[in-house]
């Protein structure tokens, strides 16, 4: 059973929490006393219907406002898969938490009010998917029951996000538009028995058949902790244990190890005593090799014939997280997966209006909360990483405020 | 149901032929395995003195499970660390000592009845009298006492709303306090566990999980679980609609007359506070079965989390786990 993950974005009052609310009813992934739960509160609320946007309305800060102020994950299964859904608030002051909640995402679900059609939220929405190169955008126009089902609106929404999606998408990023009403069920896990005019997927199907051509990218392995058991069993043994971060690793294959240049063969790759002949990304394995070689966490191991480079200044795209201005010439830490290192900024090249496609380049000397530019810096030891466009898993980095240790920035290769 | 909306649903909805019963889920996604031991392994690599807070109950069986196997064939490199509250089942102790030898981990036990003798916490009056509560303030002394910076623990996200928003590191201050509102952002699979002196981190290694995942993972890793998970007989109060399992820390009125039934826990907390379902099952299988037929939720049994809508956030916001 794989794992999907999807990132959802919408703006205010787009029925989103409806939609996902929805999923869940129809996947029969809410038990009966939540579903009492909710009458309940809908009915204290003076509804006639079952407001399904209450389960994911979480925190009490938001029952207040009535809206969703932070990431939050959800969870269902059909017999085929697990999905994972971070569902992101619209609103544009959290630019933050989208980012944040489509970062590990491969499926980004926007929606959109029929009624309202393209909104400046919307172009934000695909910017940002795009920049995370998410793989598939799924364009869910709905509440298509308020403009009568009709057709013809769709295909007016349909062309005015083509046309943004022509500018902003990526070459292989895929983009499907389902018309649905998630507060009646239309094309949500079944066809729609309102929009007969639509020939495509329902929502559910179209999440089930979405499968994802995993071209090899290069293998990279940043080893996060040193075994050494130092048993009698086990006397000399020193594995190097880590998560794959992209590719695949066999046995008998020559590596080089980052930082040092030095050459090994891998002995063993072991999963809790079991002996693998190959793994692959995402898979969190002890690698053992045949020489003695010098190996600490921080290090990558990565194949002879295809190395990352060895960065020590950066050129990257950035989307700043915190209050506190970015500022040229600061001192911050990188953490590139599990390496870290100071690094200052050295100079702040430009910053982009996403709502208007715009590089605004001349007089820019700060990037404040929410904002996303372009920013080169410099770091105090070697970054192993591939551009960010090449090698997702291997080309993003996080900046920490080493004062308030709060995680301020998150970069993306260039 | 009697809203219109529902009728209409429930109408023309039919995905995988209708009906009340859910779909039968093959297995556990593995991907969940290799992401709790990358959190565990971060854990041991950017704390001093991480613990794993240890209940006793199915995921925090699953942890240790899951710590064993991330330094494997290392020894796990933290103690687990159990808050006694004197209300525990004792099935749950007896398991506890047996998976601490069986596994070589350090065991340290605090004690609720030490923090009440020492005039720190005072004891519930009432027939809904628990230690459920009181545990905070002996964790928050034991992490003192050993300067833990980093407590790993077995919540999910998908047990209660509260959790949904929790991150994998989360952060607290020097009051065991968590704030929604001053969370940090995680990007990707990157894990920022900085913190200041006095502060330290919650870490939920399994927040991605479901209640059936949990399950699935056990049966496929031929994991044991204590007795009480399964079906037995016990004598029960009924209270609320839920079965109570009598003893003698649980309150009773007059009225409330304990009688044998066959029943089962499906989350395991003190006795005061976890109610049993009957139930028949006696292989994981029968659990799993039951799960996907669920008419309750998993907390639904959790009778301290009913004391208010919000109540798991406000317990979170004053250090609760």
């Amino acid at each position: 059973m794989d794992i999907l993950r999807i990132a959802t974005a919408g703006s205010v009052d787009d029925g989103k929490s409806t939609l996902i609310g929805r999923l869940l009813y129809e996947t029969k992934s809410i038990t009966k006393d939540k579903i009492e739960a909710l009458e309940s509160a809908s009915k204290r609320k003076g509804l006639d219907f079952l407001d399904l946007s209450l389960l994911t309305d979480g925190l009490i800060a938001e029952r207040e406002q009535g809206i969703t102020i932070d990431v939050a994950n959800i969870y269902f299964s059909t017999p085929q898969r697990k999905y994972i859904i971070a569902d992101t608030p619209g609103h544009f002051e959290y630019t933050r938490n989208m980012v944040t909640g489509a970062s590990n995402t491969k499926v980004s679900m926007i929606l959109i009010d029929a009624r309202n059609g393209v909104l400046e939220q919307t172009f934000r929405h695909f910017f940002i998917a795009s920049m995370l190169r998410i793989p598939k955008v799924i364009v869910c126009v709905n509440k298509m029951d308020l403009v009568g089902y009709s057709e013809e609106r769709f295909n007016a929404i349909k062309s005015d996000i083509q046309a943004i999606a022509d500018k902003v998408s990526f070459a292989g990023q895929e983009v499907t538009f389902i018309p649905m009403s998630s507060l009646y069920g239309q094309n949500l896990s079944i066809k729609s028995t309102e929009m007969t005019w639509f020939s495509g997927s329902p929502l559910l199907e179209e999440l089930e058949n979405t499968s994802f051509d995993e071209i090899s990218k290069p293998a990279r392995f940043p080893v996060q902790f040193v075994v050494r058991p130092k048993t009698e069993e086990f006397h000399d043994y020193r594995g190097y244990a880590g998560k794959i971060a992209s590719g695949t690793f066999s046995v008998g294959e020559e590596i080089t190890v980052l930082p040092t240049g030095q050459s090994s063969k891998i002995a063993t790759i072991e999963k809790f005593g079991t002996q693998l002949q190959t793994a692959g990304a995402k898979e969190s394995v002890v690698i053992t090799l045949e020489t003695d070689v010098d190996v600490s966490r921080g290090n990558m191991l990565v194949k002879a014939s295809n190395q990352p480079n060895q960065l020590k200044e950066i050129t990257a795209r950035i989307c700043w997280m915190d209050s506190q201005a970015l500022v040229s010439s600061r001192t911050y830490i990188l953490q590139h997966g599990i390496n870290d290192s100071k690094a200052k900024i050295i100079s702040l090249n430009s910053k982009i209006d996403v709502v208007n496609q715009e590089t605004i380049e001349s007089g820019v000397s700060e990037l404040k909360l929410n904002e996303i530019g372009e920013i080169t810096l410099k770091t105090a030891k070697p970054i192993f990483a591939d551009k960010y466009e090449d090698n997702p898993a291997n080309g993003a980095f996080i900046l920490v405020d080493d004062q308030t240790n709060s995680t301020v920035g998150v970069g993306f290769v260039l | 149901m009697s809203n219109i909306i529902l009728e209409k649903i429930d109408a023309v909805h039919s995905p995988s032929g209708g009906g009340e019963a859910a779909p039968k889920h093959g297995y556990f996604p593995r991907e969940l395995e290799d992401e709790a031991i990358y959190i565990m392994r971060e854990v041991a690599a950017q704390f001093e003195k991480p613990a794993l807070l240890f209940s006793g109950g199915k995921d925090s069986i699953t942890l240790v499970r899951l710590a064993q196997k991330a330094f494997y064939p290392g020894k796990i490199p933290f103690p687990l660390v159990h808050v006694d509250t004197g209300h525990n089942f004792p099935e749950t102790i007896e398991f506890r000592d047996w998976l601490a030898k069986e596994t070589g981990a350090e065991l340290i036990v605090r004690y609720v009845q030490d923090s009440i003798n020492q005039g720190k916490a005072k004891e519930e009056t009432g027939k809904y009298a628990s230690r459920n509560v009181l545990q905070t303030v002996t964790l928050l002394d034991a992490i003192e006492e050993f300067k833990f910076d980093a407590c790993i623990g077995g919540a999910r996200r998908d047990e209660e709303k509260a959790r949904a928003k929790e991150r994998i590191f989360s952060v607290r201050d020097d009051f065991g306090q968590w704030d929604s509102k001053r969370q940090r952002p995680e990007l990707f699979d990157m894990l920022n566990g900085r913190i200041a002196i006095g502060e330290n981190v919650r870490v939920f290694p399994i927040s991605n999980w479901t209640e059936l995942d949990v399950w699935n993972y056990i049966k496929e890793e031929k994991m044991a679980i204590p007795s009480i998970y399964y079906s037995h007989k016990r004598q029960v109060i009924e209270r609320d609609g839920m079965l109570w399992a009598d003893s003698e820390h649980l309150n009773k009125d007059a009225d409330e007359i304990p009688f044998e039934a066959t029943v089962r826990f499906r989350t395991v907390g003190d006795m005061t506070c976890t109610a049993a379902v009957a139930s028949e099952a006696v292989e994981l299988d029968d659990i799993i079965g039951e799960i996907l037929s669920a008419e309750i939720s998993e907390r639904g049994a959790r009778i301290d989390d009913k004391r208010s809508e919000a109540a798991m956030e406000k317990r979170k916001q004053q250090g609760y786990f």
